[in-house]
């Protein structure tokens, strides 16, 4: 086990070096640079601007000074839009928002979306069945820049029920169509491979035979049919991660909750490079770790994963 | 010796009678893709759609870069009516969103359809040459796509369009860019078992050079699953590219996307224009609805083994 968790690390690692070396080249190769404006800047100015910002330097050694503190510090470097804020202040204001509904969507995803899956596949050709079919193949073409519209128009526009954006971490009202309109296709998605995976545990020999020993059915789903159900399930959770992340940006821009999701459109529309990268490495990072995390579960469930 | 006459005739006959055309692979997956009633509906849907995208200027009353004076402004003015010619309605600044639905749904699928080319094209040979070489080399190659997946691609695509300018050919190579990894590994799989067939261990025996095997005997035996996951791949470019739009970070005006409208769209609907938002958002679903339709039933035409 050990030396399997070595080795996914071992793949984690330069992942995160890549990722975090490729941004500062495209960032280094891009045109025009942090101090270019339409006013022309006096030589002798920029070369001191350049020097108090190392820019000076060779790019080697630029991009060791970057990773270092990085690495080292968690230091993303000043903001080349804002004069008074750090990388590391704009993240810390955003970041605790998107965590929470990134993190309430991902459970309600998973629980519901398991539910649902497992539900149908028990009862299967029950219009329960045929209802988790239907909301499966609907979520496809309903993106969360889809769902997030509508479910204002719904629930704000038409009912008055709920307020159409902000964010307030003690109200849990602001909080329920962020949420929505991030889990649903996630959810929906969870739902149909649960469901096919499900079907095809409940076939399988060992399944037979703990139902021709007696077993009531209950037991038999809970014991003997849900971990190995639930593999494709796990392999499907690092994808869906990735994309509900990037889906989080439309939720904060949509809805403006105030998340990071915000910090990068701005940053991206005023070519605040270091914002830019500095969110793009957290969230890559998130990405990875959640990767690797999901390899260990995987290989702990998994007999027939050789380590 | 006596010849019985009613034998002979009936072996002359056996014989001059045509050879029984067997049925190909191509003929059955026609036959079974045919009788597949969601896939027949899902044509019918992107007919629709790629009509629509063809020849709607030939209906459309108006110019989409025209302005309605009349209208602009108006929110009762701008619904959609015949009398003036807006079928659809007018937008927010008195275009005519019939000609605006019909160049978004242009553009949408020509992201689509050359996204997903770039794509197919960079992940087959990709793969085809990884799984082919095997060995070392399909190690590295593999472990770069590991790498590469395990990044929140649509951060990096935003951060590539907005240092290299938002072109709508940016975005064309763009979106492509990103999506051929699951390609490749797909592609790298099937060239495994494919390479060691008789008939390509024979190729090797006479000599023929590696490309050249690769090209005649690998590639098109690689066909039905290329076209099955393109098929599946041009929704996804489509809500891609979609995404980047609603953020307001893709199509640039006066172009625009079905993502661009439906980003519009919901930006007005409180003030009651739910039109700019509802065409749109049909030809979205329906696109994707008709892609996701054909690419299921081709797949389970293609194999159908996979039911």
């Amino acid at each position: 086990m050990i030396v399997y968790i070595l080795k996914r690390l071992a793949i984690a690692i330069p992942t995160l070096l890549v990722l975090i070396i490729a941004s500062f080249l495209l960032m280094h190769t891009a045109p025009g640079g942090p101090f270019t404006s339409e006013r022309a800047v006096p030589p002798e100015v920029l070369a001191n601007l350049n020097a108090k910002y190392g820019l000076d330097q060779p790019l080697w050694k630029q991009i060791a000074t970057y990773l270092w503190n990085v690495v080292a510090h968690f230091d993303f470097g000043p903001s080349f839009s804002y004069k008074d804020r750090s990388v590391n202040d704009i993240i810390a204001q955003g970041f605790p928002v998107t965590l929470t509904y990134g993190f309430l969507s991902f459970i309600a995803a998973v629980l519901v979306g398991v539910t649902l899956g497992v539900t149908a596949a028990i009862k299967r050709n029950s219009w329960l069945d045929y209802l988790a079919v239907g909301i499966s193949i609907g979520a496809q073409v309903l993106p969360n820049f889809v769902m997030a519209p509508i479910l204002v128009l719904i629930f704000t526009l038409s009912l008055h029920w709920l307020p159409g954006g902000g964010w307030s971490f003690d109200d849990p009202r602001f909080w329920i169509m962020p949420v929505i309109a991030l889990s649903t296709s996630y959810m929906a998605s969870i739902a149909r491979i649960t469901r096919s995976s499900m079907l095809e545990t409940l076939s399988s020999n060992h399944i037979r035979t703990a139902r021709a020993k007696g077993l009531p059915k209950r037991k038999i789903i809970m014991r003997h049919a849900l971990k190995p159900a639930l593999l494709p399930v796990i392999s499907y959770l690092g994808p869906a991660f990735v994309s509900m992340i990037t889906g989080s940006v439309i939720v904060d821009v949509y809805f403006t909750t105030g998340g990071i999701g915000k910090s990068f459109v701005d940053s991206a529309l005023n070519r605040d490079y270091a914002v830019m990268m500095g969110i793009t490495i957290l969230l890559g990072t998130l990405t990875i770790l959640f990767n690797l995390v999901v390899d260990i579960v995987y290989g702990w469930i998994d007999p027939k994963i050789r380590y | 010796m006596v010849i019985d006459e009613s034998k002979m005739t009936s072996l002359a006959e056996a014989t001059s009678r045509e050879d029984v055309a067997g049925r190909s692979l191509w003929a059955d997956a026609r036959r079974r893709f045919f009788n597949n009633k969601a896939a027949i509906f899902g044509l019918g849907l992107l007919a629709f759609v790629v009509a629509f995208a063809l020849f709607g200027n030939l209906i459309a009353a108006w110019n989409n870069s025209d302005i309605d004076y009349k209208v602009m402004g108006d929110a009762t003015a701008s619904a959609p009516s015949f009398a003036n010619g807006h079928y659809f309605g007018a937008d927010d600044l008195g275009r005519d969103l019939f000609a605006r639905t019909v160049q978004g749904t242009q553009i949408s699928l020509l992201v689509g359809v050359i996204g997903t080319l770039i794509a197919v094209s960079v992940g087959t040979v990709y793969g085809a040459i990884s799984g082919y070489f095997g060995g070392r080399v399909d190690g590295f190659m593999m472990r770069l796509v590991d790498i590469l997946l395990a990044i929140p691609y649509m951060f990096v695509l935003i951060l590539l369009l907005v240092m290299y300018g938002r072109s709508i050919g940016m975005l064309f190579v763009g979106v492509g860019l990103i999506s051929w990894l699951e390609m490749a590994r797909i592609v790298r799989g099937q060239t495994l078992t494919l390479k060691n067939r008789d008939y390509v261990e024979a190729a090797r025996a006479i000599g023929v050079p590696a490309p050249t095997i690769i090209r005649r005997h690998i590639l098109p035996n690689l066909v039905g699953v290329v076209v099955v996951f393109a098929t599946l791949l041009v929704p996804l470019m489509i809500l891609t590219e979609s995404f980047i739009s609603f953020l307001g970070l893709g199509v640039q005006e006066p172009q625009t996307s079905l993502g661009a409208l439906i980003s519009e769209g919901a930006g007005t609907m409180s003030y009651g224009t739910l039109w700019q938002l509802a065409f749109p958002l049909f030809f979205f679903v329906t696109t994707l609805f008709g892609f996701y339709f054909v690419g299921d039933g081709l797949r389970d035409a293609l194999d159908p083994k996979e039911r």
